[in-house]
This record gives C-alpha cells, structure tokens and sequence, in this order.
C-alpha cells in the first residue's frame, strides 16, 4: 500500500507537478506577455535593458535599497529564506541521489549539515513572516487567509523533509507528506501569488526603465 | 477583515462626491467598472495584483500613513486593498457607499507622489492602481467638487481658471509695464515665431500670482534669451484632468499645449516651476497622444536655470543671504531627476543650503499634489492632519537653522504654505524664480 502511493507520487504526480510548474511558468509569462502587447504597450514602450538591470541589481542584493537598510532584520531572514528556499532542494543530496537512479543524473551537492540549518532557516523564517503578519497592524490589516496558506505550502516541505532526515516518529508517512507537499509548492509557485518568482524580474524591471530612462531617477 | 484597525475619524460631506452617488445605479457601476478593468487595463494590473505578497513594507513610504500614527488602512497597500481588490474580488459588484468611499481614498489619501514604488520589492506601481480607481470614478461621475470644477475649466477653456483669452493677454501686458519700470526696454513676446523658447504656465499664474510671470520676464531679457508665450489656447500647461482620471481631456490640453509650441516653430517648451503640470507634459500627455517622448523638446525651468548659470548668462549681484532649504517635488525629482541642478541652482544663489531629510527622490510629498489640494476646503483639515510627517520634518530642518524653503512647485508651494501656518513653523517660503529674481544683475 505504502509502496503504491510512493510509487504514484514520485512517478506520474511528480511529472505532473514538474510540467504544471513549467508549462505553467511559461503559460503565465507568455500570456502576461500577450496580454502586455495588446494592453499595455507602454511596457514594451520603456522597457530598458540598462535600467532594467540596474534596478534588478539594486533590489537583488541585500541593502541594497534605502527599504531595506529601514529593515535589517526583515531583509537579513528575506534573503536568507529566500537564498535556502532555492538552494536546499535543488543541491541536497538525497534529492540527487534519486535524481541519479532515475534517470543517471546528479550535480554538485552540498553537506547535509548545512542543508539541515538552512532547512532550520526555511522554517525559522516562515515562523517569523507568521508572526510579522500577526503582530505588525499594517501587515496584518493586509494579510488575508491566504497568505497563511501560501506561507504553509512553502514551509510544509522542509517540515516535513527535516522530519524525514531525521527520522523522527512517523517519518516513513512524513516522507510521502514531503513529496506530495514538495509537489504542491511547485505546481502552486505559476498559479498563486508564488509567481512573484516568476514576475519579479520583469516588475522591477519595467518600473526600473521607467525610473531610469524616462525620469532620470532612482528607484530603490 | 480587522475589526480593531482604527476607522479614518471624521466623515467629510463633498458636495461633488455626493451628487455624482445619488446618480449611480448598480448597472451603471457595474458596467463601469467592467469598461475600465476590461478595456483599459491589462498585464500590469494583473501582475501588480498577484505578485504583491502582502508584506507592508511600502507602508512607511507613505506620508498620509505616518501623518496618521501609522495608521494601516492608509498604507499604499492598504489603500490598494479597499479599493482595487475590493473591485476585483466582487467582479466589480460594488455598492454606491463603496464607490464614495473609493473616491475619497484615491482623490484625497493619495497624491500620486509614486515614493511608495520605491519602497516595494517589487516596484509595484501603486501610483498607476490608484489612478484605475481614479478613472472609473470620474467615469462613474462620482469626484470631489472642486477638482472637478478645475478639469470642466481644462474642458470650456483649454485653461484651468476660467480665464478669457482677453483676459490671459491683458494681464500679460500688464506685467509686461510694470516691470518696464525696473528694465525698460523689457517685453513679454506674444506668438513670436521662430523664439528659441515656448514659454508656459499653469493658470493660476495670471490668475493669482501674475508677479511670477513678471519675474519670469525679467529673468529671461536679463538673460538675452530669445522666447515668447502663446497668445491662444496652449498658453496653459496645467492639467487637473490627467487627476480626475478624465484621460480624453488631457489628451484635447497636451495636444494644444505642443502644437501652439509648433506652431510657432519655436525649439523647445520651457514650462513654469510646476511639478504637476511638467509630469503631464512630458510624461503622460505624449503618451496619450501616442508620442514615445515629447514632440517637441520639454524643459523645466530648474533645468533652464541651471543651463542659463552654467552658461553664465545671468550673474549674482548678492548671494540669497537667509539660510534656505530646499523641498524636492516629486514629479521633478522622482519624475525626472532634477534634484541635482536644483541644488546646484539654489548654491549659485544663496549663500547656505541646508538639505532636509529624506531629501532627493526620497524627499516627503506636500500633501497637496496629485490633485489633492484641488480637492479643496471640504477636505482641507484631514490635508494638513496627513501632512504632519512633512512638517516634523521642516520643523527639524528649521532646528538646523533654516529660515526658508525653497517649493520649486506650485502645489508644494501651496501645500507647505498651508503646513507653515498650521503647524506654526517658522519658516518662509520661496519659489526658486523668487530667489534669483531678488538676487541677480539686472542691469546688463
């Protein structure tokens, strides 16, 4: 039974999840793309490659933009959640180790000690953005039942993949938790408001051209 | 969905906000609404609208919400959530109290000043979401008095005070003698082709405050400058409308605006210290009139100051000797990066500049632009209660010893006026043109 669902989940719903996440990435831009052309041709209008750049490298890089220097302790856990929510899955050893038997694939990999604070990280800091939008009156008037579940969806697979590391209680049913969770966040990221993933190069840097070449100013 | 946030304290009875609701029907907000979202609006707004993760932070970008104790339902965001993703939400079904409401955010708690774009990670432009909301409001006919009043003068007249055309010319003459008693030789050319500067202003400049365009002319025959205004529609480069949201309307000035620049062959538009009517012509009306730039080059007299002193076509007499400080308006420094010549104008004439702080395009907004201050005296006192943020932070720079700030807008000016005297600040106010008028050599 166990065997059937593992099975199931690492065959055709992983291949399912990595399709929906590119097909849907690619869906995502290109209509957004489209609909810019017929739309919004200002975008295009202004887009500059230079001033384009400049502002993705200004908001890329940690204090770099007077906000952020505002708040340290938010842009010190935003990078480090960020940085590990990218690094962890893609660079971590058990995840090349099935990407090897499976189709003789595999890459550099790190430690698994420093995958597992940078997990402790993931998780920390998706404990401290609950906190924030609970505390904070001008996030919490913003933050709506969904934006619990986008923070759930992201942490709930290093949860459950440092519970299955570990091999805590349970950790054979947390395992099957972890990669359907896994799955969730990707096939979620070109769906829900995770696609600033996808966006964020191409907000920053339209308001980036529009600061730069238009209104000779800055924009972070 | 907080129960505990704080309300915006008093409710405010405008005349224009109330007639237009009386006149709404749900159809009608429905179809509105659907026009706008449908037919205008696309990529961006559906981008903006799903990448913002909520998290705040162009919150403390925001002068109306720091005035306010922080309050949340005035952040940028928070604005955005009563109105924009309210709309969405309900497709658009909206009742008419939603859409008073919606008015009296986008037109008063906002003035378009766009600081708040660079506060998000995202560079979100919640400006331009704002301005969506704007626009089905004017569509729907639901706009504050006052302001509305201003874009039906841009409408009848080409103008924004209900001038006559005798009347623009009579005044213009009338400046024209009285400064040829300090220069005597002096003119105020009217449709002169081939001039090398179209000169213009927003019209509350012949209106209330002729002795700007008297400055101005004995600024440009001190200089030797070859210029002239226009005699006919055009004259004016305000745009009030460009705030109702009445597009089709900027589109009608913008267009007057650069053909009587063209018309006359002259090289360049040089346009008064305004900030919002600059934003309008060398940043928005083209677009609506689907120039990429400008047709014809667009100058803000800071930038023209500065050219003329780099040129050395006027000299100082006697430096401004009053320390000064200079506020940097949002639509020439966020929108067009002229905070620099600015300073390197107010060191030329004035013998100490003390920089306030935030300053440059992270300066605070007056609190008067964006059309906010055109909304007039029904909204006036929650103005000067949301400008609080501006005036601890003039308050501070007069601490440093500032005993004058220089408004190189109409709006700022008017603003910050107001925000003297409410807030008892002991401080002047200057128009840049003001300073060099008093300080330069006139006798060539």
């Amino acid at each position: 039974m166990m065997h059937d669902i593992y099975s199931v989940i690492t065959g055709p719903l992983l291949w399912f999840s990595f399709i929906a996440f590119f097909t849907g990435s690619i869906y995502r831009l290109g209509s957004m793309a489209i609909l810019a052309k017929k739309k919004d041709e200002v975008v295009y209008a202004y887009m500059d490659f230079k001033y384009a750049l400049r502002s993705i490298i200004h908001w890329i890089f940690p204090f770099g933009s007077l906000n952020m220097r505002k708040h340290p302790v938010m842009t010190i856990v935003a990078f480090l959640f960020h940085i590990c929510l990218f690094i962890v899955p893609v660079f971590l050893f058990a995840h090349i180790i099935l990407l090897k038997e499976s189709w003789d694939l595999s890459w550099w990999f790190m430690p698994d000690k420093i995958a597992d604070i940078m997990t402790i990280i993931v998780i920390l800091s998706c404990i401290f953005f609950a906190v924030r939008r609970l505390m904070l009156p001008e996030v919490k008037y913003l933050t709506s039942f969904s934006d619990y579940c986008l923070l759930f969806i992201v942490a709930a697979p290093f949860i459950t993949g440092f519970w299955t590391y570990h091999q805590l209680p349970g950790y054979s049913l947390v395992g099957i938790i972890h990669i359907i969770s896994g799955e969730i966040m990707l096939i979620s990221i070109p769906f829900t408001r995770l696609s600033h993933m996808l966006f964020f190069f191409f907000t920053r840097g339209y308001i980036g051209s529009e600061f730069g070449a238009i209104r000779h100013a800055r924009d972070w | 969905m907080d129960e505990s946030t704080p309300e915006i304290a008093e409710k405010i009875i405008d005349t224009g906000i109330e007639t237009g609701a009386d006149r709404l029907t749900s159809e009608k907000i429905e179809r509105v609404i659907s026009r706008v979202i449908k037919g205008e609006t696309g990529a961006r707004l559906k981008v903006y609208v799903n990448t913002c993760a909520h998290c705040g932070l162009c919150s403390d970008a925001c002068h109306h919400y720091l005035s306010r104790d922080k309050n949340p339902l005035l952040s940028p965001a928070g604005k955005v959530k009563q109105t924009m993703l309210e709309i969405l939400k309900n497709k658009g079904r909206v009742n008419i109290d939603f859409i008073k409401r919606a008015s009296e955010i986008s037109y008063t708690e906002c003035n378009l000043c766009r600081r708040c774009i660079m506060y998000c990670p995202f560079g979100i432009d919640i400006a331009y979401i704002i301005q969506v909301i704007r626009r089905i409001c004017h569509l729907l006919g639901v706009t504050p008095q006052y302001i509305q009043d201003t874009s039906h003068s841009h409408a009848a007249t080409l103008n924004q005070m209900w001038i006559n055309e005798d009347e623009w010319i009579d005044t213009l003459l009338w400046q024209e003698e009285e400064a040829q008693d300090e220069i005597p030789h002096l003119r105020i050319p009217l449709d002169k082709e081939g001039a090398d500067v179209f000169y213009s202003v927003i019209a509350p400049e012949p209106k209330f405050q002729a002795q700007l365009i008297y400055q101005a002319a004995v600024i440009m025959n001190v200089a030797g400058v070859d210029w002239t205004m226009a005699a006919g529609p055009g004259w004016d480069n305000s745009d009030m409308s460009m705030y109702t949201g009445d597009l089709e309307i900027t589109g009608r000035l913008k267009k007057v605006h650069y053909e009587a620049a063209m018309r006359l062959k002259t090289k360049k538009i040089v346009m008064g210290e305004c900030g919002h009517a600059f934003r309008s012509v060398y940043d928005v009306g083209n677009r609506w009139l689907a120039w990429h730039t400008p047709p014809i080059p667009v100058v803000h007299i800071i930038e023209f100051y500065y050219q003329l002193f780099m040129q050395n076509r006027i000299k100082i007499l006697n430096k401004f000797d009053k320390p000064v400080t200079l506020h940097d308006p949002c639509n020439i420094a966020r929108g067009r990066g002229l905070h620099e010549m600015a300073r390197y104008v107010v060191n030329a004439t004035c013998s100490e500049f003390i920089e306030m702080h935030p300053n440059r395009e992270h300066n605070y907004c007056c609190n008067s632009g964006g059309g906010v201050i055109n909304c007039g005296s029904p909204f006036k006192k929650k103005r000067l209660e949301n400008s609080r943020i501006k005036a601890d932070q003039l308050l501070e720079t007069i601490q440093k010893g500032a005993k004058v700030v220089i408004t190189p807008c109409h709006n700022c000016h008017s603003g910050i006026e107001d925000i003297i005297e409410h807030y008892k600040l002991d401080l002047e106010i200057k128009f840049l043109s003001d300073i060099i008028y008093e300080c330069i050599e006139k006798s060539g």
